[in-house]
């Protein structure tokens, strides 16, 4: 009997997939399917602090957009009872997953104001929520702000949210740090119960024939994963935090490297908007088969057994690697010369 | 709290019925019609929310398509024993009169309630008088008159509860406006007090009488000479009985209550020798005016009708002191042509079939159309009374120089209570001053002891509109249905209104002033006009200043100022202690703004805590020192009408043009909304002529037509200001002439659309484009001298234009301009795309919604005449009529063309050459209409000549050689619902008309109320819950008939399609229906962004792009044509940019999800329809000979 089982912030899990946000999340028959799909908990859509805030403004504005001016259309729409803002439909959908559904359920975040984010993550654990997950999503675009500066704002962001919960806290981080390691540990100092490698940032595009930017969206692919892979192997056993591997998991293949790597756990989203949530199901069988053919017992098994530690050669995660494969581009494509 | 321990509430007339109407019925039949719309709007929300009704149950609340409907379904409730009632107003309850005399016919209990208005006569009017019920006195419904808040709420209560006993059907009403929407402190009639006035076994016999297969009959016969005069006859014991049960009813009421009413209430002095008779809110003028006056020594007095019908004779004569000597009685209404109005000819029977001494009995109307009716009104009238021989037939209101009907009175007499806070707010629509006045009412009247009153005017315009908040607060309840004249509180929310309005004219010696100023305290002084500072000093009145807007700007709440001036008034005026008042606002913005969220909340917070520091008192100077003068209405330079009359409209002095002056038939000149300069722009767009590609899509889209284009040749830039620019022209055909895109500054209402559809933009900077939105301030100056020599440059290119290019359209002189739409219109660029392409020969029926009110209202008018004194003619009838007014005209054209033709062929042998040239004349070009004018002209001179009557009556036919387009406008209310059994019939007549549907998909006049054009999914007033059924596809439905052209266009969707769409419906010789996507404030999001949004409702296949030109068909060819592709973008993507969906997603998220996937399903299935349809094979054999 081969055991996928794991923890993670300090949970069992039964195996190491973890459906993560997406707005398949948003529904709770999605959430029952992926939990009979064979998910192991769900992270759920991120609560936006700065979306409660847009969307009050503009309902605000547009409700009165041209009313008391005119003596027949002294208003233009009816005055609802409720309208669900703020955070009281996030937090009702967290109860409501809850309710549905056994496995884990795991709330996110993405705040703009410490006191937002602290407030919210209170709010989320009120609700029933497992876990949370922080989604620190910053783009620092003042030229003045220095990248130690940044560190801090995240560190100190992790330690008032994990001081004021007592469910485990996860942070999901981008990959753009100079120091990546720094940060992690020292997020992990701070008490982050686990370290999501990586966030994807929606970067913009440009249209050419309107000349505007445009937000874009486009969903993960495998290549991806070889980031969240090399910075696992090297984060292993070098923090105390869980790690979880996100971007990039479309199949058995990336769990088990991310499982080698050293994470905990292995989160899909975009392999399911593409594939369906029964996809799922089809990932832990191949996990089995794979395991099963190389007479793995257990993912626990596995765990690090590729991260920067256990591996016979280190420096293929360091520079050495680089050099590695530049030449190795070279040896199959040597360059065109001028007469051709 | 009320003496009886009751808590008192602060609502206006309107909700005040509605929650009396709500709890004692089953069903409610709605139509929107202003100013009744609001009791329909609140019974659907409280249903929406399912609150019930007495009996526990939630009344269910069904909007009909007319009110017409509205009355037919009331029949059929009450017939099948619901317990049913209707509200409505003006041409709505026309409309309903044929079921009234049904309804009262079969003595079935049911109440109309009616926010009482002027009918439509010479001109529609939105305001109060009671034209409209007078003219359904005759149904046999018994009429009960409230005059105020108060007693709407009680005598609707008494309506419900006397119908069921009388079995009389009850019209109630209540002055439009004037009781409507007045916001007052009034103590509610409560549940218990409704058990006790209706009783059950009423109910329950009404419900046994209902119809049943159970125990079947039959209602509704048709009767012979024999019995219908008996059976008439046989409803008289029920019209007795009817006054005693009324006022046992109001007898019950005032045991629970201690408000008591009789059928005729007399107030005054026991011994008066003269009394005024009247209904509704004037009588509590008159009322307070006669207690004023016997306090003096004068012995007067006022007898209230309440009940007018049945009409309680006896109660009114034994309600008249014996001592009366002159009575006049005053109706709020004109009979033309009769010997008096109804009020008067009733009381005039009355008492004269009394047999009693007859005192003398005289008559008056006042009022109409909400005209001030005050103190000094009713004293006039008590005071003419004192003669021998008192006038009659009089008027009071107005100056009658014509007829000379009127009486003069006093306007400095007042009875105002000293201890009374009387505070008047000049305000914009957009800054929130209104609403923010409704908060302070409520706060006021709900937490102190003080009573509360608030009335509000708006102006006639819905973009830049100014609002006039009239607030009263005292000790003792507020009877005064009147106006401010003598406020101890002025406030001017906005600076500019200094400059044109005498907002001073209503201060009281020592009252405060508080300006809303972006000049300090330090400045502001030296910035006020010269009669401001003078009215200042001479009354002594107290400054304070403060800058709200940049308070508004850094605290996050934009232009709206409402928040940071109502702190003020409440810092200033001393209503309430300082503290106390701060936290009441705070705790009414909690109130108020949090449903909509804590961010909402807490900038508004933030805006209070601001407001109070930012506060300043201004010492004031001892002497003058500014010399501006306020600014000219108009300028000097405007015709005589303008200068001499529509000026004092604008300048807020209406009611002070004399009958003499006025048109007596309601034909008004065309073009005079250029007179009215009402620089409401912030921003306007500025030229970068280098970047330009000349396109002329900003010019196309302009809803209010200041963004203009001239080609010239360059010798016209011959003294032109230095800061006027041109560019060379990309014509080629033009050579060397320039191009000019000039901007009307004072015109402008800075809504955007133009830059946003600008498609040229900065190389080096994208966020360039050749117009940006600049400050205007700056460029003012420059940009009115730009503009005046813009105007002076020849109106026709130098050569000949296609009009079937957008490039080529924007050099067209548009002929509706600078209405007073929303800033942002989606419906005005096409009207003035019309006036563009066929304005010279357009003739225009415009049904009643927006488009004839920023098309017809007073003052001005956008439909314009060029230089050549042509231009289109524009005429309003009604709602429901439109198609059919439209018809008419067509059908008139075309039988004087024919004569005219006739006439031609008659005379040919005396107008030789030009007999046949007119006869023979090809019109489908402009160019050849232009030559037949020519001809008509030739024709003109020619018939001059020659003598007979043949000659004559041909001269006086002749414009109609000159082919006309016949223009049949109006919104989806009306082309879906109230108006589409006449369009249904216009279409299927054949005739050559033309019919133009301004899709917004809502009743936008009315406040955004449902129609069958309304999304699925969508949100709208009586569909608070969103729209469950899909929106009518009217296009197809005119498809049907084969012979109809149909477009479905969306100018933001392709600009070119739009324009090509026009010209063919125009050239088609039958009738042609375009349905164009209007973006709407009532779709809640920027209307910045309009176009933008048609794109994306045309990718997403909500609107789909099409033309059916039956001409195809007798070429074989398919008439269907796809002119847009595929859905290709998600319903969702298009909906959720805007409120009326969103806020669906996020009050009934489930609700949303599910209709969105249906409304998404819809789409695709009409496109599969379409598309089908369009790639059918047609049978080339139908002969084009078969179309109509």
């Amino acid at each position: 009997m081969i055991d996928l089982s794991t923890r993670y912030l300090g949970l069992r899990l039964a195996n190491p997939l973890v459906a993560s946000p997406s707005p398949l999340c948003e529904r709770l028959d999605n959430l029952r399917r992926m939990e009979d799909a064979g998910a192991a908990a769900v992270v759920l859509h991120s609560l936006f602090e700065e979306q409660i805030d847009v969307e009050s403004q503009h309902l605000d504005r547009y409700l009165s957009y041209g009313s008391e001016s005119y003596a027949e259309s002294i208003s233009y729409f009816p005055d609802l009872h409720d309208y669900n803002l703020g955070p009281d439909g996030y937090l009702e959908h967290v109860r409501r997953a809850k309710a549905a559904v056994d496995i884990p359920v795991i709330g996110s975040l993405n705040g703009v104001s410490t006191g937002g984010w602290i407030n919210f993550a209170r709010k989320i654990q009120q609700a029933g929520a497992d876990a949370l997950e922080l989604n620190i999503f910053y783009v620092p675009t003042d030229p003045a702000l220095t990248g130690r500066e940044v560190e801090q704002m995240y560190v100190d962001l992790v330690r008032d949210v994990r001081r004021s919960l007592s469910i485990p806290v996860a942070v999901k981080l981008g990959h753009s740090f100079s120091a990546t390691a720094n940060v992690a540990r020292r997020l992990d100092e701070a008490g982050a119960d686990a370290l999501v490698l990586f966030n994807r940032f929606y970067l913009p595009d440009f249209d050419l024939d309107r000349l505007d930017v445009v937000p874009t969206l486009t969903l993960s692919n495998p290549s991806e994963l070889l980031v969240r892979l090399h910075w696992t192997a090297i984060l292993y056993g070098h923090v105390d935090a869980d790690i979880a591997v996100t971007g990039g998991v479309h199949g058995p293949e990336d769990v088990l490297k991310a499982m080698m790597a050293g994470a905990r756990v292995a989160m899909m989203t975009s392999a399911l908007l593409t594939r369906g949530i029964d996809h799922l199901s089809r990932v832990r069988a191949g996990l089995l088969d794979w395991m099963e053919a190389r007479e793995y017992a257990s993912i626990a098994q596995m765990q690090g057994s590729m991260s920067y530690r256990s591996v016979g050669e280190p420096a293929a995660f360091e520079r050495a690697n680089y050099m590695k494969v530049l030449s190795s581009y070279a040896l199959r494509h040597p360059p065109r010369g001028p007469g051709r | 709290m009320s003496e009886r321990g009751r808590a008192r509430i602060t609502l206006d007339g309107n909700e005040a019925v509605a929650r009396i109407a709500y709890k004692l019925s089953d069903v409610i039949a709605i139509y929107p019609i202003t100013p009744s719309s609001t009791m329909g709007e609140w019974a659907d929300q409280w249903a929406a929310q399912e609150q019930p009704n007495l009996w526990s149950a939630v009344p269910t609340v069904v909007e009909l398509q007319s009110e017409g409907g509205a009355a037919g379904a009331l029949h059929g409730a009450l017939q099948t024993g619901a317990l049913a009632t209707t509200f409505t107003a003006s041409q709505g309850l026309l409309l309903m009169i044929p079921n009234m005399y049904k309804i009262a016919g079969e003595l079935t209990p049911a109440v109309f309630h009616v926010a009482a208005r002027s009918l439509a006569t010479q001109a529609l009017s939105i305001f109060g008088d009671h034209s409209d019920v007078m003219a359904a006195r005759a149904t046999g419904v018994a009429m009960l008159a409230s005059g105020s808040v108060q007693e709407a709420m009680d005598l609707a209560a008494v309506a419900h509860a006397a119908t069921l006993r009388a079995r009389v059907p009850f019209l109630h009403f209540f002055d439009g406006f004037r009781t409507s929407h007045e916001v007052a402190k009034i103590e509610p009639v409560d549940d218990a007090d409704l058990r006790a006035l209706v009783d059950d076994r009423l109910v329950h016999a009404h419900r046994a009488r209902a119809l049943s297969p159970e125990h079947p009959v039959v209602r509704g016969t048709a009767q012979n000479p024999d019995i219908y005069f008996q059976a008439r006859e046989a409803a008289n014991p029920y019209y007795v009985a009817c006054p005693t049960i009324v006022q046992d009813v109001m007898d019950a009421l005032a045991t629970r209550t201690g408000r008591a009413y009789h059928l005729v209430d007399y107030a005054g002095a026991p011994d008066a020798d003269r009394v005024v008779v009247m209904m509704g809110s004037g009588a509590e003028t008159a009322e307070e005016t006669a207690a004023f006056l016997n306090a003096r020594g004068e012995r007067v007095g006022v007898l209230k009708v309440r009940l007018y019908r049945p009409f309680p004779a006896a109660a009114l004569v034994a309600a008249l002191p014996v001592t009366v000597r002159a009575v006049a009685v005053l109706d709020r209404t004109k009979e033309p042509g009769s010997p008096g109005e109804p009020l008067y000819l009733d009381v005039l029977a009355a008492l004269a079939e009394a047999g009693r001494p007859m005192p003398t009995i005289v008559c008056g109307r006042y009022g109409l159309s909400s005209k001030e009716f005050t103190p000094a009104m009713a004293r006039a009238v008590f005071d003419e009374l004192r003669g021998a021989r008192p006038r009659t037939h009089f008027t009071i209101g107005i100056h009658d120089d014509v007829t000379h009907t009127s009486l003069p009175w006093d306007p400095d007499f007042s009875i105002e209570q000293p201890d009374t806070v009387r505070a008047v707010f000049y305000g914009l629509g957009a800054d929130g001053t209104v609403g923010a006045n409704k908060n302070s009412i409520k706060i006021i009247g709900e937490d102190t002891d003080a009573h509360a009153q608030g009335y509000f005017v708006y102006d006639s315009k819905k973009s830049g509109s100014m609002t006039v908040s009239h607030l009263r607060f005292g000790p003792r309840p507020i009877r005064a249905p009147y106006l401010i004249t003598r406020a101890s509180f002025v406030a001017c929310h906005q600076f500019a209104f200094l400059e044109r309005l005498d907002v001073l004219r209503v201060a009281e010696p020592g009252a405060v002033l508080l300006l809303n100023s972006p000049h300090g305290p330090a400045e502001v002084w030296d910035r006020l006009p010269r009669p401001v500072q003078a009215q200042i000093l001479a009354k002594g009145l107290r400054l304070f200043v403060i800058d709200g807007t940049r308070v508004a700007q850094e605290v996050g709440m934009g232009g709206r100022v409402n928040t940071i001036m109502q702190t003020c008034f409440f810092a200033i005026s001393g209503v309430l202690p300082r503290e106390e008042a701060v936290a009441a606002i705070k705790h009414a913005i909690e109130k108020t703004y949090g449903r909509r969220g804590e961010p909402v909340v807490r900038k508004n917070f933030a805006a209070v805590d601001a407001a109070l520091e930012h506060l300043h008192e201004v010492p004031v100077p001892d002497r003058v020192t500014a010399t501006v003068e306020l600014r000219p209405p108009v300028p000097p330079e405007a015709p005589a009408f303008v200068r001499e009359v529509t000026a004092r409209i604008i300048a807020g002095d209406g009611d002070l043009v004399p009958v003499s002056a006025l048109p007596a038939d309601g034909t008004y000149p065309s073009g005079t909304a250029r007179w009215e300069k009402r620089n409401i722009a912030a921003e306007i767009p500025a030229w970068d002529e280098g970047l330009c590609i000349q396109c002329g899509k900003c010019v196309l889209v302009c809803p209010h037509a200041v963004i203009r284009a001239k080609v010239y040749e360059p010798a016209a830039l011959a003294g032109a200001p230095a800061s006027f620019k041109s560019a060379p022209a990309k014509w080629r055909e033009f050579g060397e002439a320039r191009y000019t895109l000039q901007v009307s500054p004072e015109d402008c209402t800075g809504c955007g659309l133009c830059v946003e559809v600008c498609p040229a933009k900065s190389k080096s900077e994208v966020r360039h484009r050749a117009i940006d939105m600049v400050p205007q301030q700056p460029r003012h100056d420059a940009e009115v001298a730009n503009w005046d020599f813009f105007l002076g440059l020849p109106d026709a290119a130098p050569g000949p234009l296609n009009a079937g290019l957008v490039k080529d359209v924007q050099l067209l002189e548009p002929l509706f301009e600078f209405s007073g739409a929303c800033a942002g219109c989606g419906e005005t660029p096409y009207l003035k795309l019309l006036s563009q392409l066929f304005g010279e020969r357009a003739l225009v029926a415009n049904a009643t919604g927006c488009s004839s009110i920023y098309g017809g209202s007073q003052p001005t008018t956008p439909w314009a005449v060029n230089a050549r004194g042509r231009g289109p003619a524009w005429a309003n009838s009604l709602f429901e009529d439109n198609a059919e007014f439209g018809l008419g005209m067509r059908v008139a054209l075309d039988a004087q063309a024919a004569c005219a033709r006739r006439l031609v062929a008659r005379l040919a042998d005396r107008l030789g050459p030009l007999g046949d040239a007119l006869l023979g004349a090809e019109q489908s070009t402009e160019a050849g209409v232009a030559a037949q004018r020519e001809r008509v002209s030739a024709l003109r001179s020619r018939l001059r000549e020659l003598d007979g009557a043949e000659a004559r009556e041909l001269a006086s036919l002749a414009d109609v050689l000159v082919d006309k387009s016949v223009w049949i406008v109006g919104g989806d209310g009306w082309a879906y619902d109230i108006g589409f059994g006449g369009l249904d019939h216009v279409l299927a007549s054949g005739r050559n008309v033309n019919v133009l549907v301004l899709d917004t998909e809502v009743y936008s006049n009315t406040g955004g109320q449902m129609s069958k054009a309304t999304p699925r999914g969508a949100v709208a007033k009586f569909a608070a819950g969103g729209k469950t059924g899909g929106k009518k596809d009217l296009a197809l439905m005119a498809m049907t008939y084969g012979h109809v052209y149909v477009a479905r266009v969306a100018m933001g969707g392709n600009d070119a399609h739009t324009l090509r769409a026009f010209r063919e419906a125009e050239a088609y010789r039958g009738p042609a229906l375009l349905i164009a996507y209007s973006h709407c404030i009532a779709h809640g999001f920027d209307l910045r962004h309009g176009m933008d949004q048609q794109r994306a409702a045309v990718q997403s296949g909500h609107w789909p792009l099409f033309r059916y030109d039956p001409a195809l068909a007798g070429e074989g060819k398919q008439p269907l044509q796809l002119d847009s592709k595929p859905p290709s973008l998600p319903l969702k993507s298009y909906a959720y940019n805007e409120t009326r969906y969103t806020m669906l997603a996020h009050s009934h998220p489930d609700t949303a999800r599910q209709l969105l996937a249906e409304a998404q399903r819809d789409v695709l299935a009409r496109w599969r329809l379409y598309e089908h349809w369009a790639s059918m094979p047609v049978d080339a054999a139908a002969p084009a000979e078969e179309r109509p």
